[in-house]
């Protein structure tokens, strides 16, 4: 217990260092012209990623790219960019991995094509056991 | 009989998928960029040497050239100093060193004080141009070819295997092509 306790506090040091070393971001509070707009830009951030954290949105991560991002969808929403013209912007640069829901395409069929196969696959197998033990329930000698 | 082999079967699967997952996961860390074979972002940006001074995209074209992303705050980018340094000395392409969100007397420090292998410096304080490139850690380093196209992309530690199986060949390609 006690050494793990160490191990941790010995890698939250090593890694804060690493996070002071790189310039401190610049923390003005983000000003929005309206709730709309304040509404879409915490719906945005919630669905892009923070790459470098890669299992955070933009919304909760801390790191310096992701203050950046956000500043980055904030300037495009008050220039008037839709939704899906700031998604593209990320998309163009850092790929559909930014996207937390993929689109539909080529490559993403099977993802989303996957759990609905498998739930008729699962429907057409409880059908067909269904259907035999009740045959085998019909054909058995009644007393 | 059947009702016995089916969920073995299952279970089969179950531990295929997740071999392909953590494959998939290991590369993860080496997303392929969208970049490749995209035109270069279009930058102007203050050269470290002389301030006053810019360097743009289209003063570039006509030539391979490499954009190293480095900050004298990434520690990595002290790894791959080294690499960096020896491909230099090749002479084989002109490398364009990106110092991106960093101070710029820090960064004349670093060069001073580890040598400078680039052929330019270029200044990206606020990291703008690095959105531009998709770039999300340090060091990442992008070959451009004279047309002005991202041929290839790397990102993290160069090492010299990559620069030896991915950056010299493409530049030999041009000058057998042309």
């Amino acid at each position: 217990m006690k050494t793990s306790k160490l191990f941790i506090l010995i890698l939250t040091l090593t890694l804060s260092v690493s996070v002071f070393a790189q310039r401190a971001p610049v923390q003005e509070p983000l000003v929005f012209e309206s709730m709309l707009q304040e509404d879409r830009f915490n719906q945005l951030t919630m669905e892009l990623r923070c790459l470098v954290c890669q299992n955070q949105n933009l919304a909760d991560s801390d790191a310096q790219l992701a203050h950046d991002l956000r500043a980055e969808v904030h300037e495009m929403l008050v220039a008037g960019n839709s939704d899906d013209e700031i998604k593209q912007f990320m998309v163009e640069r850092y790929g559909d991995f930014v996207l937390y829901r993929p689109p539909v395409q080529k490559n993403t069929y099977l993802l989303w094509l996957a759990p609905m196969a498998l739930l008729l696959i699962g429907g057409v197998v409880l059908r067909s056991s269904v259907k035999k033990r009740a045959a085998l329930l019909d054909s058995s000698p009644t007393e | 009989m059947n009702s016995r082999i089916f969920p073995l079967l299952g279970f089969a699967l179950l531990i295929v998928l997740l071999v392909v997952g953590l494959k998939i996961a290991d590369r993860k860390t080496n997303l392929p960029s969208p970049l490749i074979d995209k035109p270069v972002p279009v930058f102007d940006l203050p050269v470290l040497a002389s301030p006053g001074q810019t360097m743009s995209t289209e003063s570039l074209l006509g030539k391979y050239y490499l954009v190293n992303f480095w900050g004298s705050w990434c520690v990595t980018c002290r790894a791959e100093h080294p690499v960096v340094t020896e491909l230099a000395k090749l002479n084989a392409v002109y490398i364009v060193g990106m110092n991106f969100r960093d101070e710029s007397e820090d960064a004349v420090a670093w060069l001073r004080r580890w040598g400078d292998p680039y052929d330019v410096s270029l200044i990206d304080y606020d990291g703008r141009v690095s959105i531009d490139f998709g770039v999300y850690a340090a060091p990442e380093t992008f070959l451009v070819d004279p047309t002005g196209t991202i041929v290839f992309k790397h990102l993290g530690q160069l090492t010299w295997e990559v620069v030896e199986t991915e950056i010299l060949p493409r530049l030999a390609n041009m000058e057998s092509g042309s």
